[in-house]
């Protein structure tokens, strides 16, 4: 067969995985604002999402179901690779989650308690995540078909870091998205976190990328660097556009939240994250369990693919188009209703 | 027996995935209850209909969110604690997964937002079309999980190639045996677990003297759906049966508490299986009538546990107990049926206190039965996790007992709060009842529960 089914999949579940952190990003960040909000503002901040967080968790299962369905193996060696932080993970989520509804139906302390829930849901959630992909990023213990290291491999301070990270991130994409649904006061607050945000978050990707070159030797090669003190300036050439990138987009978002268009701001993250993305693709590939499986190992037989692509091809766009579909009904500024 | 990771990993999904499962049993019927409400509406134009389709959205909106959050555990527990599974299976049962989430998860979650949110964003036509694929969705979500299911207890069109499940024929796969009789039976028992709180929910308000002309119609929407379900379901349950038999022979001669195979085999409608000593206790049997039920004939001779190896029998008094809670509580409900289509007939449905106290107490038993179905049918499989095939103690993950344990205790306190809070709000709105002003949630009100003054309603 011409058609390399496994590589096509690689490139949908990294899409799926790129799409959840961009779209549940913002409404995680939302939560992890909230500390920082009135309760005014924060009924607001959560009109904003509600109508659409539903939809955005739904890439996590994708990337679960999608890389169960597509690459088992790496599937079966990552889980439990990665048991406790993920176990905290959906924990969080579950508490962020019911928290939408609970939050309405609670009085007095009850409400009190899911406001919390909400907040502090979002923020382990996004600790979690961090710890998830640091483990990830640093290798797996693989032996065999099985995963054969211990429960807290993924404990480093380099975990820590990208968590720091991801909390920052999602803060950022969540305080973006304020801009572009909130007006009058709270929209001018968002401004002024999205400006402390972006410088945040760039020092910690800086710090991040640095880190993730002493991983792995591989991956120091893949930019160019050898850790014996050479330097390949014509690879380096042809992957430095992706922090090129980064550094463009990150002073978008800093400019365009001082001043600017009100979406702009969140499309200038956007391109951030994508090309703090493709900067991982460049490190990693084509590897799906650090440093061990391929993705050519780890995939499911191409029957199996076969029939979930020719599904997708049709599905995938149509999910896309009644997504969008929903974004522009809900179009328009978020306002608290006739609350207060 | 020792809590190893084997056992506890066992117990952690049987929770998780127990917990999970009553919230999709409850949406499943209500989407479709949401849907011919609103499509009532469009017909009729009767307000009754739009304001019980506000009533009960709120409900809807509260239990679908739990499911969701408890269903986004499920899509990962299987590679944290059975990743050998996985590992094995991922070319057979991935695609299944996989059209679940892209057929079914995004048009749900999608619509949603429009369903709860989007009245006044769009017309009623609109607005009735998302609520339609809201309960489509969910009803396809149902169709590929109970595929993968069926596929475990009644493996079809596969081979094994180098130790992993490869898929020959993916209709064979799909359409495996088991699979037609057991998502109907999945659907009728969603559809009658949302009848029956539904009618409970009435005949509280009956009870309490606070029935609007809303309640009345409710009352009599969840009795003709369960009169009309509760004998069909009886007949889709005994062809599954039937499936069962002829595959997974163990699991029914567990069901039935029969230990040797013989002629005439009996319907035991009390007895104390004893797995050690092979044998039943206290039993109190009606000669003959198992093998005229699985088989039509009181003569024919059926397998007992005695034709499979102790090492391949499922523990047989789980299977027993939770198969009879099962069937019990089925013909409770067809009495509850055929006793409220009587009074409705007699116009007596409002008067009748008895009838409306044996409603309420009939309102958690379809969770009850569902529950007790699916252990029926999970645990009657063991010990094996796909029939036959592939043994559960060689499908677990290579984790240790203490992070399975760890995660497990968290797990319940977790869900034991979540499932407390939702109960709880969801029975306020029920006791509030349905009035005959419902308003619409929209996108500024703080979350469907409340009204447009912000209070909780």
């Amino acid at each position: 067969m011409s058609v390399d089914l496994p590589l096509i999949w690689a490139g949908l579940i990294a899409t799926a995985v790129a799409l959840y952190v961009l779209l549940d990003g913002f409404d995680l960040g939302v939560g992890i604002l909230f500390p920082f909000a009135s309760p005014e503002e924060r009924d607001v901040m959560v009109n904003s999402i509600a109508p659409v967080w539903d939809g955005n968790e739904t890439w996590l299962v994708l990337g679960g179901g999608g890389l169960f369905a597509a690459f088992p193996l790496a599937y079966a060696i990552l889980m439990p690779a990665l048991y406790l932080p993920i176990g905290v993970m959906l924990t969080a989520l579950i508490f962020r989650g019911v928290a939408f509804e609970f939050r309405a139906h609670g009085r007095k302390s009850g409400r009190k308690w899911w406001t919390l829930a909400f907040s502090a849901g979002s923020m382990i959630a996004a600790v979690a995540q961090g710890f998830i992909l640091g483990g990830f990023l640093q290798g797996v213990t693989v032996d065999g078909r099985s995963f054969a290291g211990g429960g807290f491999d993924w404990v480093s301070p380099y975990g820590a870091l990208i968590a720091a990270g991801l909390v920052t991130g999602y803060a950022l994409l969540g305080a973006c998205w304020l801009i572009f649904k909130a007006k009058g006061d709270l929209q001018a607050r968002a401004r002024r976190w999205a400006m402390r945000l972006i410088l945040a978050v760039s020092g910690l990707m800086a710090a991040v990328s640095i880190a993730t070159l002493f991983v792995n030797p591989d991956i120091t090669a893949r930019w160019g660097i050898s850790l014996s003190g050479g330097f390949d300036i014509g690879q380096f050439l042809l992957v430095s556009p992706a922090p090129l990138a980064a550094a463009i987009a990150a002073t978008g978002v800093f400019l365009w939240a001082r001043k600017g268009p009100d979406l702009a701001p969140y499309l200038a993250a956007v391109v951030l994250y994508l090309s703090g993305f493709a900067g991982l693709a460049i490190s990693l590939f084509p590897n799906v369990v650090p440093f061990d499986i391929t993705y050519v190992e780890a995939a499911a037989r191409d029957n199996a693919l076969g029939l979930m692509l020719a599904g997708t091809v049709v599905l995938l766009p149509l999910i896309l188009g009644y997504t969008g579909y929903v974004y522009w009904l809900f179009r328009g500024k978020a306002t608290g209703g006739s609350y207060h | 027996m020792e809590f190893d990771a084997l056992l506890l990993s066992r117990l952690q999904f049987a929770f998780t995935i127990g917990f999970h499962i009553i919230f999709p049993a409850f949406t499943i019927g209500l989407a479709s209850f949401l849907a011919v409400l609103e499509g009532l509406y469009l017909f009729t134009k009767r307000q009754v209909f739009l304001n019980l389709f506000f009533f009960w959205v709120k409900v809807f909106a509260l239990a679908f969110g739990m499911g969701v959050v408890s269903g986004v555990v499920m899509s990962y527990q299987i590679g944290t604690n059975w990743s050998v599974f996985a590992d094995m299976t991922g070319s057979v049962l991935g695609p299944l997964f996989g059209y679940e989430v892209l057929t079914a998860f995004f048009l749900e979650a999608s619509f949603l937002g429009i369903m709860l949110f989007g009245w006044k964003l769009v017309g009623p036509r609109l607005h009735f079309t998302a609520t339609c694929f809201v309960a489509v969705g969910t009803l396809i979500s149902a169709f590929w999980i109970l595929s993968a299911n069926s596929w475990m207890q009644t493996p079809a069109g596969y081979t094994v190639e180098d130790g992993l499940f490869v898929a020959t024929d993916w209709l064979a796969v799909i359409f495996n045996p088991s699979f037609p009789s057991r998502f109907a039976h999945m659907v009728a028992a969603a559809y009658l677990t949302t009848a029956l709180v539904v009618l409970a929910s009435a005949a509280w308000l009956m009870l309490v003297r606070r029935a609007t002309g809303e309640v009345k119609v409710m009352a009599r929407m969840a009795i003709f759906t369960i009169a009309l379900l509760a004998p069909l379901q009886i007949l889709i349950g005994h062809e599954s049966g039937v499936v069962a038999h002829e595959y997974q022979p163990a699991k029914v001669a567990a069901m039935e508490g029969w230990w040797e195979t013989r002629a005439g085999q009996p319907t035991h409608l009390f007895a104390l299986p004893d797995q050690d000593a092979e044998t039943n206790h206290f039993e109190v049997s009606i000669p003959a009538l198992g093998s005229w039920v699985v088989a039509g004939d009181t003569s024919a001779e059926l397998e007992g546990l005695d034709a499979f190896a102790a090492e391949d029998r499922p523990p047989v008094a789980i299977v027993f107990w939770s198969f009879r809670i099962m069937v019990g509580l089925g013909i409770l409900m067809l009495v509850l049926g055929a006793w409220g289509g009587f009074l409705w007939w007699r116009g007596k449905i409002r008067t009748s206190r008895l009838f409306q106290w044996f409603a309420l107490a009939m309102g958690p038993s379809g969770f009850i039965a569902v529950l007790a179905g699916w252990i029926t049918a999970e645990v009657g499989r063991q010990p094996f996790v796909v029939y036959g095939a592939l043994r559960t103690a060689d499908a677990v993950s290579p984790v240790d007992g203490a992070q399975v344990a760890a995660s497990l205790l968290v797990f319940m306190i977790v869900y034991a709060i979540i499932f407390s809070a939702g109960a709880l709000y969801i029975l306020r709105v029920l006791h509030k009842g349905p009035d005959s002003a419902e308003q619409p949630p929209d996108k500024d009100t703080p979350g469907v529960g409340l009204d447009l003054t912000g209070e909780p309603t």
